[in-house]
């Protein structure tokens, strides 16, 4: 029979089938979902994912209707990243957009609510901002990113075939349906954990494939010791994988059906939430990054790693501290207080090891500063680190139980957060699609280096704008909401607090924009690097190989 | 219970940590290892060299 269909043998058939088997058993779920769901929004989201099951077996068949996927050892795996970087971007600037627009409506409430269209206002778009930005944006970045640098730094093409294709898409899949179900109002209503006990099955399979597709080919390396952004991406996924089951057990309440009850309730549940909550920010936003740190930062620079023993006690240090540090969302709750003490203690003992790494992403720059002057990547990428080494300084510092008790709930921790995201993760993810576009593409360098300059500018001064906002509006927040008057009365009504926050809002609406404005600039540069005629640039990359380098 | 397993973590649990950052210390900073991680820090640079010579990596940090 396969020999019919395929004349001439080629791997993949059995992997193909394998998929096809998935995507059909998601189609009859669907199909019995929408016939006869338990509720009007999982009808909606049936229609939806059995589109997504359909047309993942179009592209399936597709894929096979060439004879069958290529597959050759002797070429790096190209396509897959090629997708996963234009992935980046798009939800990069799907999810700035989205940002913008919250930060609008908080600043203008009157102007930017929708009272016809109930999807778009602040608690609906709001997770759908967050979801964009980390796990879409920045999971594609990761993802794309993790099967170049493993490729690379392993001399061997990626493992699995088809199955690097079937995270990518899946890993997509999963961003629709858990946008989507927000907008509908589908949510757990567990921050950075907000989509249904579906999509989070679907996930948990996509991640199980993603881990599958990186050990095998760490397994099958040319190369004896598996550098050290390797680890940092394993350590990702991971305790991604560790922490998306635990935080996600849930008992649906139809198997057809949008809703579930989580297993942990009450205290016990708040810890677990936290402890996925801050290890989101610690594997993913963090551990993830510094593997392209570790690996773009030596590139571009051409210089080597500065100190690959501090990267080896970076990481070790890294993974088994910031496991603990979660508790510290919860100072002053139900949880014990011991339990808040040993977060807190744990946070800041995190300090060491951030700033060992920044000190290693920075100093890999020895012998190199002149570029700093001349190339705008690096200088993005610099900025990045110096970023990281700023937010994981505030961390420690707003983890202090008596910091935390003016900064919690206030406008601070959104400062913070956006240092890291904006600054650390955005800039570190910047600098890796300038490097990746003209490399896949094999271009001498990105259409226009001016517009990165302008990109980074408009970025730099779009942060700076955003947190020099939100630390005055987050402190005038805490110390308004603690100020008592001589009766023992509070001070100031909610409302007065909230309308102090006006002016800081516009300005934080305005560097959202500012930095919405380069990302877009980004996408037409790199829309015209990828269109080609890129004959004259002054920016300028080293050529990567498609052919797996020799030992 | 809970006095059990608070005993535990602030007794073997720390020593445990204790002994597991000396031993990734020892491991990083063992003579034998240098060699390795010195070549092990240019792998990002080395591995843009294709198989046919295509040389574009290589040469670029030892003058």
């Amino acid at each position: 029979m396969t020999n019919i269909a395929f004349p001439a043998p080629r791997k993949g058939g059995a992997e193909g089938f394998l998929i096809a088997l998935i995507l059909i058993g998601v189609f009859f779920w669907s199909l019995y979902a929408v016939a006869r769901g338990g509720d009007p929004l999982m009808e909606q989201q049936g229609w939806l994912i059995m589109a997504g099951s359909l047309i993942g077996l179009i592209m399936l068949v597709g894929a096979f209707s060439n004879g069958g996927p290529v597959n050759d050892e002797s070429q790096y795996a190209e396509g897959v990243i090629k997708a996963g970087t234009i992935a980046t971007m798009f939800w990069g600037i799907a999810g700035f957009l989205v940002g913008v627009i919250i930060a609008l409506q908080l600043a203008f409430p009157n102007l930017f609510y929708f009272a016809d269209f109930g999807f778009l206002n602040f608690g609906r778009l709001r997770p759908l901002h967050t979801s964009a930005v980390i796990f879409a944006f920045g999971g594609n970045a990761l993802i794309a990113t993790s099967f170049y640098v493993v490729q690379r730094t392993c001399r061997t093409r990626i493992a699995g075939g088809l199955w690097p294709w079937f995270v990518f898409w899946g890993y997509q899949f999963f961003i629709v349906i858990a946008a989507t179900g927000y907008l509908l109002g589908i949510t757990q209503g567990k921050e950075y954990a907000e989509p249904e006990w579906y999509a989070d099955i679907w996930l948990t399979l996509v991640w199980v494939v993603y881990l599958l597709v990186f050990l095998g080919t760490l397994w099958k390396r040319k190369e004896p010791h598996i550098y050290v952004a390797n680890w940092f991406y394993l350590a990702f996924i991971v305790t991604i994988a560790l922490l998306h089951v635990v935080n996600n057990l849930a008992v649906p309440v139809n198997w057809f059906g949008a809703w579930s009850y989580p297993v942990m309730s009450g205290v016990q549940g708040a810890l677990t939430q936290w402890w996925y909550g801050h290890n989101a920010v610690g594997f993913f936003l963090t551990a993830g990054f510094l593997a392209i740190m570790y690996y773009f930062i030596p590139k571009r620079a051409e210089r080597p790693v500065y100190s690959y023993r501090l990267s080896i006690v970076h990481f070790w240090s890294l993974i088994f501290i910031y496991i603990w540090a979660g508790p510290h969302h919860l100072h002053y709750t139900a949880l014990p207080e011991w339990a808040q003490t040993l977060g807190m203690t744990f946070s800041v003992m995190l300090w060491m090891p951030s700033w060992g790494g920044m000190i290693n992403g920075l100093m890999t720059l020895s012998g190199a500063w002149d570029k700093l002057r001349t190339d705008p990547v690096i200088r993005m990428m610099v900025l990045s680190v110096a970023f990281y080494g700023m937010s994981t300084f505030e961390g420690p510092v707003m983890s202090i139980r008596a910091v935390n008790a003016l900064s919690h709930y206030t406008d601070w921790t959104i400062g913070h957060v956006h240092s890291g995201a904006l600054g650390w993760v955005g800039f570190i993810t910047f600098g890796a699609i300038y490097c990746l576009v003209p490399w896949l593409w094999k271009r001498k360098g990105m259409w226009s280096k001016a517009l990165i300059e302008w990109h980074f500018w408009l970025a730099t001064i779009g942060i700076l704008f955003y947190i020099a906002a939100m630390w005055p509006s987050g402190i005038t927040q805490g110390l308004m909401w603690r100020a008592y008057n001589d009766l023992g009365f509070l001070e100031y009504s909610f409302v007065e607090t909230v309308e102090a926050m006006h002016p800081y809002y516009i300005i934080r609406a305005f560097g959202g924009l500012l930095f919405l404005i380069g990302a877009l600039m980004m996408a037409y540069n790199v829309y015209r690097t990828i269109r080609g005629g890129v004959e004259e640039t002054e920016d300028r990359v080293n050529p990567q190989s498609s052919l797996v380098a020799a030992e | 219970m809970y006095e059990a397993l608070s005993q535990f973590a602030q007794t073997w649990g720390l020593l445990l940590f204790v002994l597991l950052f000396a031993g990734v210390l020892v491991y990083a900073l063992w003579p034998g290892n240098r060699e390795r991680f010195n070549k092990a820090a240019q792998m990002p640079l080395d591995d843009a060299e294709g198989p046919e010579g295509t040389d574009t990596g290589k040469g670029r940090n030892h003058g």
